[in-house]
């Protein structure tokens, strides 16, 4: 009699799949993922607009509005102290299609549908930044075929030029990991929208990225010259144009791969915690 | 020993809740619920804003842990195990969970892609998918411009991609305008005969009533009552036919004539002529009898109709206070506990 009991009210128990396998599924999860990202992308009349329109408007804007008024000490002129600057920049408010796009998918449902489903945790998050590294290769390279076009020209050869657009890149990637913390943690997209990547301001525009940081007062100058942009912009430009590299080169990957490791753990608990 | 192996095929309930319970800082949202239902059966959840349900489907869908409880999906533990559980069942949250950017076609293989189904066949069960739900012409066509209806559809349809033991819908027709509703009854029943578990959540007794074999109704996060429908629309009163005579003179003659088909002596209300009947979960069938009785002896009548119960009242009849009242309690209970928070 207990032993029917036992038979009824004991949970079955399913072994969960070898490790090898779970790996394998989720390199499909991730990469079905980042298809449905990238057509979302492509359908999506505003997520052009940012990827696209408005990095060469500023790019414009700069050049030719404020450019004349900012003197700078660098072979070639504004233009090409600008176009690290400027892909930097670029690259890191692309991460606002990061933070729209979770948080929409957090209101929308979609996400605890994903959550009822046997996949990976970490399928979601990582589709979604596979999709912006692609995303934002398509925005840093307009953005170099725009400067090339109004004058900017690499002075350090082509493999530091490689270099330095992948790390651009990188550095909007790792800008995408805060947003998607912010987006989930946010959950909701029109507060994402308004005043969700406020933040993103004062970093990208209190840097070495559009003025020399020497032009700040000098309050300002000790914010500027110790955060991640101007470090990061600063390494861009020593490898676009010359100049001494290994200083930027460490305090670069020291300050990425601590963003990465402080965001990362806190979007994947986001995203666990979001019911 | 050999008896947990001769178990590795599940003989008790298809979903096993006991005593669950669970605390949103100090809202309590659900305060020991026990839910059973057999394999093939559908149970209709049934409570007004707030009462729970989104909460309970949540933590059976693994979505939420319980702070108590047990929750067991075809003896899957929800709870130690909720990646087993994952891959048996099927949910349809309260929002529709579409891409809107995509087509449903591409809603549908993409969900099959992430379930791990080949192309082909991934690409033959969004095809059929399309077909059952009725979204042909629009599979082709970014969902943005579906009606609410069409998306609700989809949303159903993705849930079922997986052809999943246990399917959970929650709320599947709030919103729908009244011929979408009955089109979702038609597949949610096309869907019950193929032998699917299901949970529904609804604040319709109509839509239970017309979908579920056993019915529980939630309120403040308990079980207030729980039973057949037709045990539980008994409890209510059962359906009501009233009409109005026109002649008033023949009042007391229609209501003689019509005396069979009520349950108890007919209501009537003789300052606006109206006869009211209780004929128990019959309703269309008395109404029918009512005309057909009416007509014979030649009496005419305005505003004819079946009123069925809502789920007002089996709130009067269960608690003493509406639906409404309930929801009003239950919302300043929660400012009471905000406060108390700070
Ligand atoms: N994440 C949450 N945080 C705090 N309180 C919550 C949360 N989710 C639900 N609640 C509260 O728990 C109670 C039950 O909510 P639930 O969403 O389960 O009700 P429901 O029956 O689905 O209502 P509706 O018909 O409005 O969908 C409500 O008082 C609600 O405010
Ligand atoms: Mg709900």
């Amino acid at each position: 009699m207990s032993s029917l009991e036992i038979s009824i009210s004991e949970p079955l128990h399913i072994p969960s799949q070898p490790i090898g396998k779970r790996i394998k599924l989720g390199v499909s999860d991730v990469l079905a993922l980042t298809h449905r990202d990238l057509l979302v992308w492509l359908r999506n009349p505003a997520f052009i607009f940012f990827t696209i329109i408005q990095p060469v408007m500023f790019v414009l804007l700069f050049r030719y509005v404020f450019g004349g008024a900012i003197p700078v000490r660098v072979p070639g002129g504004y233009v090409n102290f600008l176009m690290p600057g400027i892909i930097a920049q670029s690259a890191a408010f692309a991460s606002f299609g990061t933070a729209i796009s979770l948080a929409r998918q957090l209101q929308k449902g979609v996400i605890d549908r994903y959550r009822a489903m046997p996949m990976a945790r970490s399928a979601v998050l990582l589709g979604r930044l596979v999709a912006d590294t692609i995303r934002l290769t398509v925005t840093v390279l307009v953005i170099l075929g725009v400067g090339y076009a109004i004058g900017f020209r690499f002075a350090n050869g082509i493999l530091a030029a490689v270099v330095m657009l992948v790390l651009g890149i990188a550095f909007g990637v790792v800008i995408c990991t805060v947003s998607a913390y912010v987006g989930l943690a946010i959950k909701d997209e029109e507060s994402v929208g308004s005043f969700g990547l406020i933040w993103l301001f004062p970093l990208t525009f209190v840097s070495a990225a559009f003025v020399p940081v020497q032009s700040m007062p000098g309050w300002l100058q000790a914010f500027a010259n110790n955060q991640p942009v101007t470090v990061v912009i600063n390494e861009m430009r020593a490898l676009a144009l010359g100049g001494p590299l290994a200083l930027h080169a460490w305090q670069s990957v020291v300050w990425l791969l601590g963003i990465v490791a402080v965001f990362v753990p806190l979007a994947v608990r986001a995203y666990k915690k979001a019911a | 020993m050999s008896l947990t192996k001769v178990t590795s095929q599940w003989n008790g309930p298809a979903i096993l809740v006991e005593g669950v319970h669970k605390y949103f800082r100090n809202v309590q949202a659900l305060r020991g619920i026990d839910l059973s239902v057999e394999r093939g059966k559908v149970l209709g959840l049934l409570g007004p804003n707030g009462a729970g349900k989104t909460t309970a489907v949540k933590i059976i869908t693994t979505l939420l842990v319980p702070d108590k409880g047990k929750v067991l999906v075809e003896g899957r533990d929800a709870i130690g195990s909720p990646a087993a559980v994952r891959e048996i069942i099927g949910l349809a949250g309260q929002s529709t969970a579409v891409q809107e950017e995509l087509t449903g076609r591409e809603n549908l293989e993409i969900m099959g892609r992430l379930y791990h189904i080949g192309a082909s066949i991934r690409k033959q069960r969004a095809t059929e998918l399309i077909e059952l739900f009725d979204l042909a012409d629009a599979a082709d066509r970014p969902v943005k411009g579906y009606s609410g209806g069409m998306q609700r559809r989809l949303d159903l349809a993705l849930s079922l991609v997986s052809q999943p033991q246990v399917l959970f819908l929650d709320e599947p027709t709030t919103g729908l305008d009244p011929r979408s509703r009955l089109g979702m009854w038609e597949v949610i029943r096309d869907l019950v005969s193929a032998g699917t578990t299901l949970l529904l959540t609804t604040q319709y007794l109509e839509e239970a009533d017309e979908l579920a074999d056993d019915i529980v109704v939630i309120d403040h996060g308990q079980v207030i009552a729980s039973g057949t429908p037709r045990q539980l629309k008994n409890k209510v009163g059962g359906d009501v036919v009233e009409f109005e005579v026109v002649d008033k003179s023949r009042l007391a003659e229609a209501a003689e004539a019509v005396k069979p088909i009520s349950e108890a002596e007919p209501q009537i209300n003789a300052e606006i002529f109206r006869i009211s009947l209780r004929v128990g979960d019959n309703g269309s069938n008395a109404l029918v009898e009512t005309v057909r009785r009416l007509d014979a002896i030649g009496i005419h009548t305005e505003n004819l109709g079946v009123r069925r119960p809502s789920l007002d009242d089996v709130f009067l009849s269960l608690t003493g206070h509406g639906a409404e009242e309930a929801e009003k309690t239950a919302k300043s209970a929660r400012r009471k506990s905000k406060h108390g928070d700070h």
